[in-house]
């Protein structure tokens, strides 16, 4: 029997050209900020946060996806009237695990996908009530189980298309 | 200590970067005018914000210009398709209003004089700039909208924002060709309102799920469901008398007790937000414009009144002194001139004008050959024919029994 002396990590490690990097999340944003203008129901989705997942898991490296979460969530704290750092924690938390998870499970399997999507979203959702009740002391803010389920599920209807087509633009390293 | 970084290089790279956000929170926080009251953000921040929001503005515009095209067309199409019905029905609306205007207008002159004796200072919108929502905050957390209209427009932070329906909410941060809205069911936003009809004075706040609610008023019977709710302008913010929304229940507050949740409908509605109006400019006195349209609409009424007037004098029924008989009383209190509510029991009625028609007689309690309608039809009536025989034929007409019921009775 033959051995590889290779790593799952560095098997399923994944790269991406630079510019769309750059591209996918700016054109995550700008639609998560449009859209939901014609299509109210589209705040239920959280398009940067599915990116977020997509290229964490898709690299592997935790710092990399903190890093690459935290820099969407502050770009998104700027659209919002939330104070800078807010989104920018929760997402580089899930930036963070969900390259974590990515050595343990095969991502390109699709229901490892959905399970991943559905939890993280949980995730972030948790952070989120963490950070306003604890940071900031916000007692307006309040856990919306119903609302926050919806949101995951929504998350998981839209990442299955949008990883299908990000998965054209990786390249092994 | 070298493989100590190696090895939990990467939880100390994320420890590092949330640990780094926590003091950017912490000083965000702790610097008055943060933001998390609703008001606008420091210096920094905002010109942070100020680069988010340039970032997206562009293409906001752009999404926004190109979808405006499309429904234009189509709109068009449907809109000629309906513009003569509309237009029918839009100048029967126009009709009503004058009348309504004038109406009111009497009552706004003295409610002017009163406030000019109570020194009461009123507060006109004087300018106001049309702007359009071009994005969103992308949250469901964070009910912000991006406007196509800045600094650059005339407008400032702090400017309330209003829809013909009703008040959307207020400026938040204002950069030089576009500005953020905060609308009313944002949790950080607040506005002074007064209950309509009760004159009860409370605060409105948005809630954690989207709603609108006044918060800080006890239980009080006279609050009802279904009253209007406007705003009180001891905000600063919304000049006082612009429609926010009705009550649409009440119930205590669990949570912030003795207080009762009072949940408010905005009379706008907020999900669907296209244009909207920025008010940049309010005055004590009225515009010269307004002044104009007052001066009509009184002249509108005093014209309605000597018409009704008139009307009055012309006809005996409608006179005050006039000796009230018996037979036409229909309600009311004697010697006081007698209004029949039943718009029926009069010949030629004018709708909304009492009393404009005549009489109608009452029914016949014991008919005869005399009674009104016993003769039958003039196309049955013979020259030199006799009446009588057609009442015999007429089942309409009661015939005298035998016992005497049915027929003329002696008193």
């Amino acid at each position: 029997m033959e051995h590889s002396y290779t790593s799952r990590q560095e098997m399923d490690k994944y790269g991406f050209n630079p510019g769309v990097t750059l591209l996918a999340p700016l054109v995550c944003l700008l639609l998560q900020a449009a859209m939901p203008k014609t299509f109210p129901w589209l705040l239920h989705v959280d398009l940067p946060l599915i990116v977020t997942i997509f290229f964490a898991v898709s690299r592997r490296s935790p710092i990399a996806g903190a890093v690459t979460g935290t820099v969407i969530g502050l770009f998104q704290d700027g659209l919002t009237n939330h104070p800078f750092g807010v989104d920018g924690i929760a997402n580089g938390v899930v930036g963070y695990i969900a390259a974590s998870v990515g050595f343990a499970v095969d991502v390109d399997n699709l229901v490892n996908r959905i399970l991943l999507v559905f939890t993280l979203s949980l995730v972030q959702d948790g952070v989120l009530y963490v950070i306003a009740h604890w940071l900031l002391g916000d007692v307006t803010y309040r856990a919306l189980p119903l609302q926050e389920l919806i949101g995951a599920a929504a998350n998981c209807v839209v990442a299955v298309p949008m990883f299908a087509v990000l998965d054209r633009f990786r390249t092994r390293d | 200590m070298e493989s100590f970084f190696s090895r939990f290089k990467n939880p100390l790279v994320l420890i590092a970067l949330v640990l780094l956000q926590v003091l950017a929170l912490a000083v965000q926080v702790q610097r008055p005018g943060n933001g998390l009251d609703g008001g606008a953000d420091g210096r920094r921040v905002a010109k942070l914000r100020g680069w988010s929001i340039a970032g997206v503005v562009p293409v906001e515009r752009a999404m926004h210009g190109s979808s405006m095209k499309v429904r234009g067309v189509w709109e068009n199409y449907v809109d000629l398709r309906d513009a003569r019905r509309e237009n029918a029905a839009l100048k029967q609306d126009v009709d009503r209003l004058r009348e309504e205007q004038a109406a009111f207008a009497e009552d706004a002159a003295q409610g002017r004089r009163l406030q000019a004796l109570l020194g009461f200072k009123e507060q006109y919108v004087t300018s106001t700039v049309a702007a359009q929502v071009i994005g969103t905050s992308g949250s469901e957390r964070s009910k912000v909208l991006t406007l196509d209209k800045g600094a650059a427009d005339g407008l400032k932070p702090d400017d309330a924002v209003i829809t013909p329906d009703g008040v959307v909410g207020k400026l938040r941060d204002v950069y030089p060709h576009s500005s953020q809205l905060l609308l009313l069911d944002d949790p950080t936003s607040g506005a002074g309102v007064i209950l309509a009809s009760t004159r009860i004075r409370g605060i409105l706040r948005g809630t954690a799920t989207g709603g609108v609610e006044i918060n800080n008023l006890t239980a009080d019977a006279r609050i009802k469901p279904g009253e209007k709710v406007v705003t009180s302008g001891g905000d600063m913010v919304y000049p006082r008398g612009l429609p926010v929304g009705v009550i649409a229940s009440i119930a205590p507050d669990p949570t912030h007790q003795p207080y009762t949740a009072i949940v408010v409908k905005p009379m706008a509605n907020l999900a669907r937000l296209e244009e909207v109006l920025v008010i940049t400019g309010t005055s004590s006195t009225m515009t010269p414009g307004m002044a104009k349209d007052a001066a009509a609409a009184e002249q509108t009424a005093e014209a309605n009144q000597k018409a009704a007037d008139l009307s009055a004098e012309r006809l005996p029924s409608l006179h005050a002194d006039a000796p009230v008989t018996a037979g036409a009383v229909t309600g009311g209190v004697a010697g006081a001139p007698v209004v029949s509510d039943d718009a029926e029991s009069q010949v030629g009625v004018v709708p909304g004008i009492p009393n404009s028609g005549l009489p109608k007689p009452k029914p016949v309690v014991h008919p005869d050959r005399f009674s009104v309608g016993a003769a039958g039809p003039a196309d049955l009536l013979q020259p030199g024919g006799s009446a009588s025989g057609l009442m015999r034929d007429d089942p309409t007409v009661a015939k005298p029994k035998a016992d005497g019921q049915g027929g003329p009775q002696m008193e």
